[in-house]
């Protein structure tokens, strides 16, 4: 360690809490992965945004990506749970406790293969939780073998050719009701940054696939899910901006070339589209944009859709606004009298 | 068997029997389907407000309509309401079965049927009584549409009259049933009527069963086994409820709806609890972990096809140690087997579910009664423990009709279990999740979401030390196994202790648990009465075995364990449990065809092995 005269008062957020605050353990993922960008990119979003990490739940199923929430926000509980079934867990997280931010990490086999069944009712639930899938068309941590979300033709190192079409995760979760559906790529920094940050001022599911490369088992050529690949691929619908609530809006936007999306909390998605007509708050033209995607072998990224306003699945249970969770025994049982009246009614 | 059933029977003396009071078995024979449920239970409540102790099962198929159905009423004036093998009194109202059913009984029985079956030719050695249902039904009910579900009403009548129960009883009982609808009320007493007045001017009695009033049931309460189990989960405080329809234990959470719905919303008008259906049994108990992992008291039900597949999730909640209460409403096994039909074979895959080395705390509940306090005791023993805990009931239990005293309030209050709070951690500045502080097994944990910078700590299924940080080393891995094995010794004195209903009369002992225990109280008077045989007898109650049960087979020289199930599973975890030379003494009477278990196959099974 060099000796430096005086250090530097470390930035601190809304909050009052430095990035570090923010930070996790060292990732024992392989260097280059995507997925340790994405986990920076969480770090910097919920620094940004002010989220006090106690409030955040961390949730993952089984494989790569599932391990990655060890690496950011230590701060924060963390459940690594089952294959392909975190969705019921945090779907359970937030019965139990509804002030709590469920940020899931998934991966294309953890949700489009074995955990498809769970991943197609949380989205139908638009459970209020951000759902990221770390989507790398490959099996890391079996050592490469093909998922769900893998392209068609695309080829493994060992020549292998996938003869099965990719499940498009983001057309399925716009079909199924996820209420802000979007894909992004780990290498694209500032378009990963500001989706995680409306994701963030989101009520409802968010579903955000982000392309993330598997330097060692998914990265040469004939991938579809390369570094180069993207690079060359990459088709972005939007430039995204995005404005938080606490902050003061200083430029106007032209409304002929930019859509603004109010979200729940005030903050204010800014779209600046890079495709004539595009409307991200329109279902139907958002999954038919996705198929065009297939046909012409683009890989499309942006926001593809929002809707700021729908229930959530804690507003149609009508739970009460406390945590379920710390709710007192006065409240949670009944008194005695009641139960004399369910005898009653059974005498 | 039969040739038993036969021997136990009176001779048919017809006409000349002594009169037999509060002592039979009725069966109705109809088709699922058209309605018969409500004039079963106005028959049940009728008797019961007679003041005789009864009880009521339900035979029926897994189908919608059209099927074969049996319902059958016990009364009994000694209180015995396990079923009975012998029918005394046949309802006939199925075509279909009707010849089989009457060829079935045993010599004196009684049988009414509808004329035209036509089956008083069948046998010269029962009482018959023909109604002709279809001409009564006509006189009481104009609209031809509703003359179907009305029809049943009628044979309540009669039966009041041939058995001489109260018409004021049938009366009550109808509006009861039909509370919420007078016009139904009152066109079912009218058919009820019909068939009294129609019996009383032309069947001739000659049957020897009659009801006469007792004071037996004053103040008790009938239910099923499930609707107890829903009110225990309420009065248990519980707040997150996942499940996913199965039979026999989707009604547990259909009634704990209604009743949470009705006791357990806030003066703000929002639930204090959260119901949701899952996809699957896979995402029922993954939203329990999930709920019981972030505080809440959370269920599901369930029945062995969803044990199964919720077995990988049960290791991440003894692994990771989460709370959660799984009602295992225990029906006809393996595969979809009988799904209508009762079984206690769900003990040894539920008590180890998951692989690995598992072990789950089982709790086994014999009556309604304890539906409602084991359910207390679940949640209690699962946040204590933070493991999960299966509570073992069957579906005997679960949808048939039981007598009870009313339940008692729970006195003690509700336990959390060891939970820091941002006060707890503000004292000690940081804990370590898996660490054994008290010497029985149990760690500390906090929720997510409580407010300090040491709260958090990371669960994860994977191998993991004290601090719950990921380690594959050897060391680390067998200490926290042993721990978590050593939360299991501590539940050997916390869960419930067996029922010692009998210790020092005999050098035989029978051991059973559940629903088999009503049929193990009537086989021992009748291996006393009968065979001279005393024995004693313990219930269990739960799972990990306690010491009182060691004992009882020290003791006895012979152990009957009786249980609903093909391979002795109990039996089996008793002999991992006992000295090995003890093991000797263990004889299994079990009993797989998925009928609520009766004395009598107790008794023969018991005697032919003491070779009687």
């Amino acid at each position: 360690m060099a000796t430096t005269p005086s250090t530097p008062a470390p930035k601190l957020n809304r909050i009052g809490l430095s990035v570090l605050e923010y930070k996790g353990g060292k990732t024992t993922l392989c260097a280059g992965c995507g997925h340790n960008a994405i986990s920076e990119r969480i770090v910097d979003a919920m620094y940004e945004m002010g989220v006090k990490p106690e409030r955040v739940a961390k949730l993952s199923g089984i494989g790569c990506s599932s391990k990655s929430p060890a690496y950011f926000m230590s701060r924060s509980h963390s459940f690594n749970s089952v294959h392909g079934r975190m969705p019921s867990v945090a779907t359970g997280a937030m019965l139990a406790n509804r002030n709590l931010l469920a940020l899931g990490v998934s991966g294309d086999g953890d949700s489009a293969s074995i955990g498809i069944g769970q991943f197609v009712h949380l989205m139908r639930r638009n459970l209020p939780m951000i759902y990221i899938i770390e989507d790398n068309g490959v099996y890391g941590l079996t050592k490469g073998q093909f998922s769900a979300t893998a392209d068609l033709g695309s080829k493994l190192k060992t020549g292998v050719v996938n003869d099965l079409p990719a499940i498009d995760t983001c057309a399925l979760a716009i079909e199924l009701g996820a209420t802000f559906v979007g894909r992004s790529f780990s290498g694209d920094k500032r378009q990963l940054h500001s989706m995680l940050k409306a994701a963030i001022a989101h009520k409802g599911t968010v579903m955000l696939d982000v392309i993330s490369p598997c330097v060692t088992f998914n990265d040469h050529d004939g991938s579809t899910k390369s570094y180069k690949y993207m690079k060359d691929h990459e088709e972005p619908l939007q430039d995204i901006n995005f404005v938080p609530h606490f902050e003061e809006i200083d430029v106007e936007y032209d409304a002929g070339t930019t859509i603004e999306v109010t979200m729940h909390d005030g903050s204010r998605l800014r779209l600046r589209k890079l495709e004539e007509g595009y409307d991200p708050t329109h279902r139907i033209d958002a999954i038919h944009r996705l198929l065009e995607a297939h046909e012409k072998q683009e890989v499309l990224t942006g926001v593809f859709y929002v809707d700021p306003k729908a229930p959530s699945f804690l507003d149609l249970l009508n739970m009460t606004d406390q945590p379920l969770a710390t709710l007192p025994e006065s409240v949670t049982r009944p008194s005695r009298e009641v139960l004399e009246q369910c005898m009653e009614e059974l005498r | 068997m039969a040739t038993t059933d036969v021997a136990l029977q009176d001779a048919p003396g017809r006409l000349e029997r002594k009169p037999i009071v509060n002592d039979m078995s009725i069966q109705v024979a109809t088709v699922n389907g058209s309605g018969s449920q409500s004039s079963n239970t106005v028959l049940l409540r009728s008797i019961f407000q007679m003041g005789v102790p009864v009880s009521g099962k339900n035979l029926f198929p897994s189908n919608i309509a059209g099927l074969p159905t049996w319902y059958t009423i016990r009364a009994n004036k000694d209180g015995y309401i396990a079923r009975k093998k012998e029918i005394d009194f046949l309802i006939a109202m199925n075509a279909e079965t009707a010849q089989e059913d009457v060829m079935s009984l045993a010599p004196g029985a009684a049988a009414l049927y509808d004329e035209p079956l036509n089956l008083s030719t069948l046998r010269s050695d029962l009482v018959f009584y023909a109604v002709p249902y279809d001409k009564l039904v006509a006189t009481v009910c104009p609209e031809a549409k509703l003359r179907k579900l009305v029809k049943n009403m009628i044979y309540v009548g009669v039966v009041a009259k041939l058995l001489d129960i109260d018409v004021a009883e049938v009366e009550k009982a109808i509006h009861r049933q039909f509370a919420k609808k007078a016009k139904a009320a009152n066109l079912n007493m009218a058919a009820a009527q019909a068939g009294f007045d129609y019996a009383a001017a032309n069947l001739k009695k000659q049957d020897p069963f009659h009801i006469a009033r007792m004071d037996k049931t004053k103040g008790k309460i009938i239910i099923d086994g499930n609707a107890a189990a829903a009110l225990g989960c309420m009065f248990a405080g519980v707040t997150v409820v996942t499940w996913y329809p199965i039979t026999p234990s989707s009604s547990l959470v259909e009634t704990l709806i209604d009743y949470m719905k009705e006791h357990r919303i806030g003066p703000d008008g929002k639930a204090t609890f959260a119901i949701v259906q899952a996809e699957d049994e896979l995402a029922a108990i993954g939203m329990v972990i999930g709920g019981g992992w972030a505080g809440a008291r959370s269920m599901t039900a369930t029945a062995g096809p969803g044990i199964s597949l919720m077995a990988e999730f049960a290791g991440l909640a003894y692994y990771t140690e989460v709370p959660g209460v799984i009602w295992d409403i225990q029906r006809v096994g393996p595969s979809t087997g009988l799904p209508t039909r009762t079984s206690q074979g769900d003990i040894l895959s539920t008590a180890f579910l998951s692989h690995g080395d598992t072990k789950n705390i089982l709790l086994i509940p014999s009556s309604v009664s304890e539906c409602f306090d084991m359910a207390q005791d679940a949640f209690n023993l699962a946040e204590q423990f933070q493991t999960l805990v299966f509570v073992m009931s069957d579906l005997d239990l679960g949808m048939n009709n039981w007598m009870s005293d009313p339940f008692q309030y729970p006195e003690t209050p509700i336990k959390r279990g060891k939970v820091l709070s941002e006060e707890d951690l503000d004292r000690l500045g940081g804990f370590a999740r898996y660490k054994d502080v008290d010497g029985d097994g149990i760690g500390y944990r906090t929720l997510p979401g409580t407010d300090h910078p040491a709260a958090a700590y990371f669960s994860r299924g994977s191998g993991h030390n004290e601090k719950s940080q990921y380690s594959e080393r050897p060391d680390d891995f067998e200490r926290n196994m042993e721990r978590i094995n050593r939360k299991f010794e501590t539940a050997r004195s916390f869960v419930p202790r067996p029922e010692l209903i009998s210790a020092d009369k005999s050098k035989i002992g029978i051991i059973a648990y559940g629903t088999s225990h009503w049929a193990i109280v009537e086989s021992r008077d009748q291996l006393s009465m009968e065979y001279k045989c005393e024995t004693d007898y313990l219930r269990l109650r739960a799972y990990p075995l306690t010491r009182e049960v060691h004992e009882f087979v020290e003791k006895h020289e012979r152990v009957y364990l009786v249980e609903q199930n093909r391979d002795a599973q109990m039996l089996s975890l008793l002999k991992l449990d006992i000295r090995p030379e003890l093991i000797t003494r263990l004889r299994s009477v079990s009993h797989i065809h998925g009928l609520p278990l009766d004395a009598r196959s107790v008794t023969d099974q018991i005697m032919t092995m003491e070779g009687k």
